[in-house]
């Protein structure tokens, strides 16, 4: 009974914090859009900088700065969030490929378009069956084939689910990219093009990105920590992905929050390649009763 | 009796002078040779400073194909380096005496192989500067690290296998070779422990040598098993094959057996050697050639066959494109020319003649590099996923001149070492195999398995 009583309390406590990480995030991108549409206009603003001079900056070269903010040490960060089992569910009969959250997500983690840690995918899968558009991230596998060959434990599964990636112990043989048949990592190649950034490292945030090592979508964990979503989740205008957890049985995706086992039974959800037997975290919902054509550029993503 | 005696003197003279002169004597020829290699090194070694400077991304691999040439040629290498076990441990415990002058090349390239293989893995790092993290952070579930235990265990057995083989030799050169600069004669004397052929000392040696022979050969046959493990442990439809560990230690046999027929070419001509590497050695290696190249073949037809009666999905794709599509070409080649011809060639004995199994085998050891080149960088190239929203330069794979400059000056490495080493050291075994049937004689210690 008391039990019952902390799980109900707990998936409260959830629902609560996720709603106002959603209304927050729906903040920060209604503020993006209106920095986005930067006007060629003369007025000017008066900023204060950091070192207490006073400048005037015309309005069109303002933009929203994107706060950085510290995540867990590696040490830390190899502890996973207590009590949470982070799940994620993409509903294909929604996504009408806006990459939205390729955009939110290349923005947070510092990424250059050429090699996003999500990737869109244009699938049919057999000649008849009509095309869909399939977000793909890591899958953060519960049987995760880079954790297993890894060498010396730089990428590692945690407690709450999460495979993080340790950049400060990579090595960069590069074995769990053959390993992963998801193709869900990217390496950094040479330095990072948009220069070093001026932060402590943590794997929670995949930032500052280190060159020689392996990296890949990590569910955003220094938002979790903040009880807010990962940044795909709110960027997402059609709703497509849920995130949640699944002690709580509870997936949001900013707008309405469903239980997890009901989503998943209602609309067959499925995992993508289950039969490889990596067990991935993210459920797909199959692309039935699409509403809207299948077409490569929409209004939606023509903007970005 | 006397004369007897006195012929007996001048052609051990003869023979001292035909194996031990190319150790005195340095020609213009082998200068130009150093120095042309040390060129190919020079220009490698920029190569490398450049790629530790901008990082990886001076090279083709991108993140598809996240493994290029580098690993291909580190498969390579390791594949040469089983000719040491082939030669000095299976031809030896067979009892096949003919095999004998060549033990000393074979063990000479299998050293000069696995060091590359080991060094070339590094170079594929992307933190080479975190190299010891391997060993300060070391998970033993990582194939990796089965293969860095199992390389530096072969790497430590063929350097004991090369110089206890050695050991009399240098001995020999210590005694003889008198108008030497200091520091050979320092060398000579150092490396050659106190040897003095003392029967104790040979009996001890023959146990020795006898127990490194054995146990060479499970470590050879892991050494290239674990490697096609890296491969077969992924999550790649191309390498999902049981199949994979056989058909890699076959493979290097056959390029095993093909390099050490062109290490005894040149290594005839050039030191002029006709008398000790002589046309039977080549009629026999020629035979041993083509028994391996079968078993190779066989399991070349148990690796494609299967996929290709079936062509599933993205495994079916990747067998189409080997087949028919852009990587056909190489495909092809690498197999009529690299396989099937040399078997049909090699059949007939006057292919088995120096200079005609010589062309043939250049032709099988490029064949087998194209063909660890078929087996890296196609499969990548045909994950589960489509390959989309990617940088067009994600698609292909054409090596870089960096890349193609640290894999030649790899060649250059492994050349080297082997020059090195046959230029320290006499190349055909004087005294120790003499010495190793005196002693099998006088003490009968193999009489059981003689008899």
């Amino acid at each position: 009974m008391e039990n019952d009583n902390s799980n109900t309390d707990s998936r409260r406590w959830f629902l609560k914090t996720i709603s106002s990480g959603g209304i927050l995030a729906a903040t920060g991108l209604a503020l993006g859009t209106l920095s986005s549409c930067k006007e060629k206009s003369a007025k000017k603003t008066t900023l204060l900088t950091t070192d207490g001079k006073l400048v005037q900056v015309p309005n069109s070269e303002i933009e929203a700065m994107e706060h950085l903010h510290q995540g867990a040490s590696p040490k830390e960060a190899r502890e996973g969030i207590p009590g949470k089992k982070w799940v994620m569910v993409v509903d294909l009969s929604k996504c009408k490929n806006a990459r939205k959250c390729i955009n939110s997500c290349d923005k947070h983690h510092n990424l250059t378009p050429d090699r996003p840690y999500i990737k869109v995918l244009e699938m049919k899968d057999n000649e008849k069956s009509s095309p869909y558009w399939m977000p793909k991230k890591c899958f953060h596998c519960d049987n995760p084939p880079c954790v297993k060959v890894c060498p010396v434990g730089a990428t590692y599964k945690r407690t709450d689910g999460i495979v993080l990636i340790d950049n400060e112990r990579c090595i960069g043989c590069r074995f769990c990219m053959a390993a992963c048949p998801y193709s869900a990592r990217v390496f950094n190649w040479g330095e990072p093009p948009e220069g070093k950034l001026d932060l402590p490292y943590s794997p929670e945030t995949s930032l500052p990105s280190k060159v020689g090592t392996v990296a890949k979508c990590d569910f955003c964990p220094d938002m979790l920590r903040q009880n807010k979503l990962p940044h795909c989740v709110p960027a997402c205008p059609n709703g497509v992905i849920y995130f949640g957890d699944e002690i709580d049985d509870t997936v949001t995706n900013g707008e309405e929050t469903v239980r997890l086992s009901t989503l998943l039974k209602d609309k067959a959800g499925y995992r993508y390649l289950e039969e490889l037997g990596t067990k991935p975290r993210v459920y797909y919902l199959p692309p039935v009763d699409r509403l809207f054509p299948f077409e490569k550029v929409t209004e939606e993503n023509s903007e970005s | 009796m006397n004369k007897v005696l006195q012929q007996e003197q001048l052609y051990r003279t003869k023979r001292g002078k035909a194996l031990l002169g190319h150790t005195v004597n340095t020609s213009l020829k082998y200068k130009l040779w150093i120095t042309f290699l040390l060129i190919i090194i020079c220009i490698g070694g920029y190569a490398y400073y450049r790629q530790l400077k901008f990082g990886l991304i001076i090279t083709a691999m991108r993140d598809y194909t996240s493994w290029g040439i580098y690993i291909s040629n580190f498969v390579f290498f390791v594949a040469i380096s089983l000719v040491g076990s082939l030669i000095s441990s299976i031809l030896k415990l067979n009892n096949n005496n003919w095999s004998r002058p060549l033990t000393r090349l074979s063990e000479i390239i299998a050293v000069a192989a696995i060091i590359c293989a080991a060094v070339i893995i590094i170079v594929d790092m992307g933190r080479p500067d975190r190299f010891f993290y391997v060993i300060m952070h070391l998970r033993i579930q990582s194939p990796i690290i089965w293969d860095v235990i199992i390389i530096s265990t072969y790497l430590v057995i063929s350097l004991l296998l090369l110089y206890l083989s050695l050991l009399p030799d240098i001995a020999l050169c210590r005694d003889r070779l008198t108008v030497i600069p200091k520091w050979k004669k320092w060398l000579y004397r150092t490396l050659s422990i106190n040897w003095s052929n003392h029967p104790k000392q040979i009996e001890m040696h023959l146990k020795v040598t006898k127990i490194l022979a054995i146990t060479v050969l499970p470590v050879a046959f892991a050494i290239h098993t674990v490697t096609s493990w890296l491969f077969a442990t992924t999550w790649r439809p191309g390498w999902d094959s049981t199949n994979l560990g056989p058909y890699f230690v076959s493979g290097a046999f056959m390029a095993g057996a093909a390099v050490i027929i062109v290490g005894m070419y040149l290594v005839r001509i050039h030191l002029k050697l006709k008398k000790y590497i002589t046309e039977l050695h080549f009629e026999k290696m020629g035979r041993l050639l083509v028994l391996l190249s079968l078993v190779y073949l066989y399991f070349n037809i148990n690796e494609y066959l299967g996929p290709a009666f079936k062509m599933v999905g993205v495994e079916g794709e990747h067998i189409t494109e080997l087949f028919t599509g852009k990587y056909a070409p190489m495909y092809w080649f690498v197999q009529l020319v690299g396989l099937i011809l040399p078997i049909f060639f090699l059949i007939f004995k006057p292919f088995r003649k120096p200079l005609p199994i010589f062309i043939i085998s250049i032709f099988v050891v490029l064949g087998a590099w194209l063909k660890r080149f078929l087996i890296v960088i196609p499969s990548l190239q045909h994950p589960y996923l489509p390959i989309q929203d990617v940088d067009e330069s994600y698609l292909h794979y054409i090596p870089t001149w960096e890349e193609w400059a640290i894999t030649f000056s790899s060649f250059a490495w492994f050349l080297l070492i082997i020059t090195v080493l046959i230029k320290l050291f006499p190349v055909i075994p004087i005294l120790k195999e003499k010495l190793d049937s005196e002693t099998i004689d006088k003490l009968n210690i193999f009489k059981n398995e003689n008899s």
